[in-house]
């Protein structure tokens, strides 16, 4: 890595921003992943941001397991978010459909439809578990950047 | 050219003061609206890492007439806030400035307000139209406000040149001009309570909804360079003019510095007020405020 690359990693790990998508969840996992804003947690001293917009994040992190309702939806915000991105499946709905399972109104689980980098287990997960799947996400992330540019250089 | 404009454009407070003290500036307000909060606080350097970070992605490709506007409002936001940061008076003993340079001045802190709208309108998404009026009307009620109390320092020192404007006198309509400045300047930097137009829990992210990467980059360093020119707009109507520059120069960061703290203070403490109590505050008080404010100015300059 040169000097260029090696700030770009460290800028894209210090400055993780997620967008927060509910892809049919019961809130468990939203309200979890909501505390880690708060004074106990504290995301933003890691540079955590939760955004507005998926244009402005880095991280897309799912919750929910996956409607058919959502699924446009999922893979539209997915198709948004900009290169270099990360996906963090929060709680046991994306990774498994937990107890929706089978249901004919569920489309999941998540990794059918958009590549999952992390998957965060738990039926809702702990915001300390969320918070270490998105600083793995970022890391992540910051590795694909780099492999990105790379293949982008032109061939000596 | 005169010296002293080259240092005020690239040295101080222009490219080479504003740039890092805005991104300071920034951090500042994050960080003390998260020690009111009990909350830790982002990193010093957090700005400049989002800065970079945001340089590095890429970003979906736009062709035509839209794609290009959407690329030049954050530019022009960027070029004019540094010009009107240049057109500050510090150091007004070397003077810098020329006959009716305050006017200019207004006009250039107004362009990335105007930028913001029309990003807002020009980018298509629904959020960011809603976003876009709401900017519109806000800025509309905030800069009658803004515009009678530049006009009352105005008429009080009987010029529109920066450098005699500056530094603190005896008379009154002096200070109630600054104080009809500082309360506009809430509502110019989408402050809480006068944040809706960029109200991540209503509208998305306003008229940014659809910027991305290096232009969404741009736009956050037009932001931090709108704490300084603001703020610092403020330090050099109170600071004394005839401070020697090594005296000057930190006076004036501290200044701004109080006043980014205060207004920290402000944006934590309040909740955000709905677009129409906004409108009220700026139109019904500070109006009438800085209408009579002018009135006693214009009355005490020509003692009628």
């Amino acid at each position: 890595m040169g000097i260029l690359e090696k700030i770009m990693h460290k800028a894209r790990t210090k400055s993780p921003r997620i967008f927060h998508l509910n892809t049919g969840s019961c809130n468990g996992c939203d309200i979890e992943l909501v505390t880690c804003l708060s004074p106990r947690y504290d995301v933003e001293q890691l540079g955590i941001h939760m955004e507005g917009s998926p244009r402005h994040a880095d991280i897309l992190c799912v919750t929910g397991p996956v409607t058919r309702n959502t699924l446009d939806a999922v893979k539209a915000t997915y198709a948004q978010v900009c290169e270099p991105k990360a996906v963090v499946a929060l709680g046991s709905c994306p990774a498994s459909c937990n107890v929706f399972a089978g249901s004919p109104v569920i489309a999941g689980p998540l990794d059918k439809h958009i590549p999952v980098d992390v998957y965060v287990p738990g039926c809702p997960p702990h915001p300390d578990a969320i918070i270490n799947g998105i600083i793995k996400a970022t890391e992540i992330l910051a590795a694909r950047g780099v492999r990105e540019e790379a293949k982008g250089k032109p061939q000596k | 050219m005169n010296p002293a404009v080259l240092i005020r454009l690239f040295l101080f407070p222009g490219v080479l003061f504003a740039i890092p003290a805005g991104w300071f500036f920034v951090w500042a307000e994050h960080k003390a609206v998260a020690r009111i909060q009990r909350r830790i606080g982002p990193p010093l350097l957090q700005p400049v890492y989002d800065f970079i970070k945001l340089l590095g992605k890429r970003t979906p490709a736009r062709h035509g007439l839209e794609a290009n506007l959407l690329r030049l409002y954050p530019v022009l936001s960027v070029l004019s806030l540094i010009g009107a940061l240049a057109l500050l008076p510090v150091f007004a003993r070397v003077a810098g400035g020329f006959s009716g340079d305050g006017v200019l001045m207004v006009a250039l802190l107004e362009v990335p307000s105007i930028c913001f709208i029309l990003a807002g309108f020009t980018s298509g998404s629904i959020y960011g139209q809603i976003g876009a009026i709401r900017e519109a009307v806000l800025s509309v009620a905030n800069n009658v406000v803004l515009l009678l109390a530049i006009v009352t320092i105005a008429v009080t020192e009987h010029s529109f040149r920066m450098d005699e404007l500056a530094g603190p006198t005896l008379n009154p309509g002096h200070w109630v001009g600054v104080l009809g400045i500082l309360l506009c300047i809430p509502a110019k930097l989408r402050l809480n309570p006068f944040s809706t137009s960029s109200a991540e829990q209503e509208i998305y992210s306003g008229p940014l909804t659809e910027y991305a990467g290096a232009a969404l980059g741009l736009w956050e360093l037009a932001h931090a360079l709108e704490w300084l020119a603001l703020t610092g707009l403020v330090a050099t109507l109170v600071l004394p003019s005839g401070l020697p520059w090594f005296i000057y120069a930190p006076a004036f960061a501290l200044a701004c510095f109080v006043q980014v703290l205060a207004l920290s203070g402000l944006a934590a403490g309040t909740a955000r007020l709905t677009l129409q109590s906004s409108i009220n505050f700026y139109w019904r008080w500070a109006g009438v405020l800085a209408v009579l404010a002018l009135g006693s100015a214009a009355a005490m300059r020509f003692r009628l």
